[in-house]
């Protein structure tokens, strides 16, 4: 900002060193221009089919397959066909289900709160999180549903008077985790779809295909790329902006209702929501550049996804870490100052009872390894970030498992006291979920733009409509 | 083709900053019927072209304040006694509503329980008004334009160049002056677009 307009001399070595410093690296790397943006962004889809992608294709597809076949079983069979019982009635299923709602919550942050935040780097990003995101929860809604145990039930969830005319319990933490996961789904496809309008009407001008071309053209609705457009377009961005972002805390909050209603000690407190809220960010960042950072390197995104980028997104996964760990740290302290014997006895059990390797896998995993990420060496190393983000991959879902099985396998009466183990189904329905979660990425990246291209070419030098005033260097074009 | 009706005459631009300024004078000139075209939104076009602000936030308020209303009502009807006035009317939809249940000890009417749905429901309704809202004021889905009769227009569009078209039908529009015009103001390629 300071090109010239100080009363400083500008071009002293010695300012333009000092400027230089302070500099924030180009969003868009090697100065690159609109058309090369276009192209690298639209020849992912337009390219003939990679081998690796159909290897990978059916690999997932085959791992996807599983899901149908564990819930078919579930189904005809029974809820016992999970390892599930008294006490511990709920386990990997809800563990699951958490697990994927919170690796959702990183794309909405990326589109919704870094926009908002007019942090410009998220443009880069922000496609493939949200894509990330539908996914996640499409995974993660098939745990709740399925348990409710009988299926076909589960329309008494929906707020219709139902054949003995009761309504669903509008007091009760579930039914709000209905409405806020569905609220959720729906606003994150109309948010990402959105953004895709422009995008689809860039691959509609560069399709020779005449149906593949009215394809485009419908789904882009007729976008025409005109100001008098934008200007409605922009507006209607920032407000679903504005929308997802209370609506984003809210969903993890209400998770987390679910637990810190009852009374159960381990769940009963009042730090869950906003604990809840930055564990699903620190886990959504990692399962981000978990994805992001594989395609990144086949397709030769390096110029859009900059090291500036991921350097980002690890300073947000060491801060959100940081604040996962934090609470830890006061769990235990309330856990002892608050007195309540059955509070101190949840969390003893926790980090010393059977299930300790759990709680000290979710401790190592979420606490101790991002704090790597002080050092900037590892933040510059790709291959570095990739492995390190595995802890919170994997912590994350330690966490929720902590938080569940430890907290109720130990009733209030000894007699009621049991251990939980996964069932084969429970293992197969997960592995499975995950399966479907990267096949459906495989076929996100081959048929939809991973890179919102109108919004990349936004933040490029020469978008601005004054760079050419004050600092005439040209076109970028390549 | 020579014979068609006309829609307006077109200009390319070479950047956002050409573009932006044409599009300045375009509009001190006095044009209505007119529109400039980019690949992406340009930061301040809206005060560049004087066409104000968009109300799409209107409709976003309307779904809002629609969801909250929804959202009480529901949860208060199906929770609370039938009223008084309401006692003789025991037939029809009314049948399903005023469902009185003491759940968890707490009053019929517990507010701050029913506040997540209220919630949920008041940003389900305000984002479908900001779609609607967006697709209503650009008169969108429309899949037939004159602009896309042009051809370089439709290569380059949503790529990498940016265009400003004027309407035959602005009042001051003139098919040979506004030609000119657009030349003086740094436009090239200058096209007439037929209907």
């Amino acid at each position: 900002m300071a090109h010239g307009t100080t009363t400083v001399n500008a071009n002293s070595p010695d300012f333009v060193a000092a400027a230089k410093q302070v500099e924030r690296p180009p969003l868009v790397g090697g100065g690159r221009g609109f058309h090369w943006i276009t192209e690298k962004i639209c020849s992912i889809i337009e390219e003939e089919t990679p081998t690796w992608w159909w290897i990978a294709f059916f690999v997932t597809g085959a791992i996807t397959l599983l899901v149908p076949w564990s819930l078919v079983y579930l189904v005809s069979t029974g809820i016992g066909t999970w390892g599930l019982n008294h006490p511990v009635g709920w386990a990997w299923d809800i563990t699951n289900f958490v697990f994927w709602i919170g690796i959702g919550h990183a794309g909405t942050l990326i589109s919704a709160i870094l926009f908002l935040t007019r942090q410009k780097w998220r443009t880069s990003i922000n496609r493939a999180s949200e894509a990330m995101t539908l996914f996640a929860v499409m995974c993660a809604g098939i745990f709740p549903a399925f348990h409710v145990g009988r299926i076909w039930y589960a329309w008494f969830l929906a707020p219709v008077p139902q054949a003995n005319a009761i309504w669903p319990n509008f007091r009760s933490p579930l039914l709000w985790d209905v409405f806020a996961v569905s609220t959720y789904f729906t606003v994150s496809v109309l948010f990402w779809y959105t953004g895709l309008i422009p995008d689809f009407a860039t691959m509609r001008d560069r399709e020779p295909k005449p149906w593949k071309k009215k394809l485009y053209h419908v789904l882009s609705f007729g976008w025409r790329s005109s100001n008098r457009q934008w200007k409605h377009y922009e507006m209607a961005y920032l407000c679903l902006a504005g929308l997802s972002t209370p609506l984003v805390l809210s969903v993890h909050s209400i998770v987390s209702f679910d637990f810190a209603t009852s009374i159960v000690p381990g769940w009963h407190t009042t730090i869950f929501p906003p604990y809840f809220v930055a564990g699903a960010i620190f886990g959504g960042f990692a399962m981000v550049l978990t994805v992001m950072l594989p395609f990144r390197k086949i397709y030769g995104l390096e110029d859009l996804i900059t090291e500036k980028h991921i350097d980002n997104m690890c300073k947000i996964i060491l801060l959100t870490g940081s604040i996962v760990g934090y609470a830890y740290l006061m769990e235990l302290f309330i856990a002892w100052y608050s007195g309540n014997p059955y509070e101190k006895y949840a969390f003893w059990n926790r980090a010393l009872g059977p299930y300790w390797w759990s709680y000290w896998a979710m401790m190592t995993c979420n606490v101790i390894i991002p704090q790597l990420f002080w050092v900037e060496k590892f933040r510059k190393n790709v291959v570095a970030v990739w492995i390190i983000v595995w802890g919170p991959n994997i912590g994350m879902w330690y966490e929720r498992f902590v938080i569940i099985v430890t907290s109720i396998h130990r009733d209030f009466l000894p007699s009621s006291w049991g251990m939980f183990k996964p069932a084969l189904n429970d293992i197969t329905l997960f592995i499975g979920t995950c399966g479907f979660f990267t096949w459906l990425f495989l076929v996100f990246i081959r048929f939809l733009p991973v890179i919102a291209i109108a919004e990349v070419k936004g933040v490029v030098p020469e978008a601005d409509p004054h760079h050419h005033d004050k600092d005439h260097k040209g076109g970028h074009h390549v | 083709m020579s014979n068609a009706p006309v829609y307006g005459v077109g200009a390319e631009f070479k950047c956002a900053a050409d573009l932006y300024h044409a599009a300045e004078k375009i509009r001190d000139k006095g044009f209505k019927w007119w529109d400039t075209y980019s690949p992406y939104p340009i930061h301040g076009m809206e005060n560049a072209m004087g066409t104000g602000k968009s109300w799409v936030s209107g409709f976003v308020l309307l779904g809002g304040m629609t969801g909250f209303t929804v959202g009480i009502s529901l949860e208060s009807l199906t929770s609370i006694p039938r009223p008084e006035f309401l006692k003789d009317i025991q037939s029809g939809w009314l049948m399903d509503l005023f469902y009185p249940l003491i759940v968890h000890g707490k009053p019929y009417w517990s507010l701050p329980s029913f506040f997540p749905v209220m919630f949920e429901l008041t940003i389900l309704l305000s984002a479908f008004g900001a779609i609607i809202g967006m697709l209503v004021t650009n008169l969108l889905p429309r899949l037939n334009h004159p602009v896309f009769n042009w051809e370089l227009f439709c290569q380059r569009a949503s790529d990498d160049s940016f265009f400003l078209i004027i309407e035959a039908a602005d009042p001051l529009y003139s098919e040979e002056e506004t030609k000119k015009l657009l030349e003086e103001l740094g436009g090239t390629q200058i096209t007439v677009i037929s209907k």
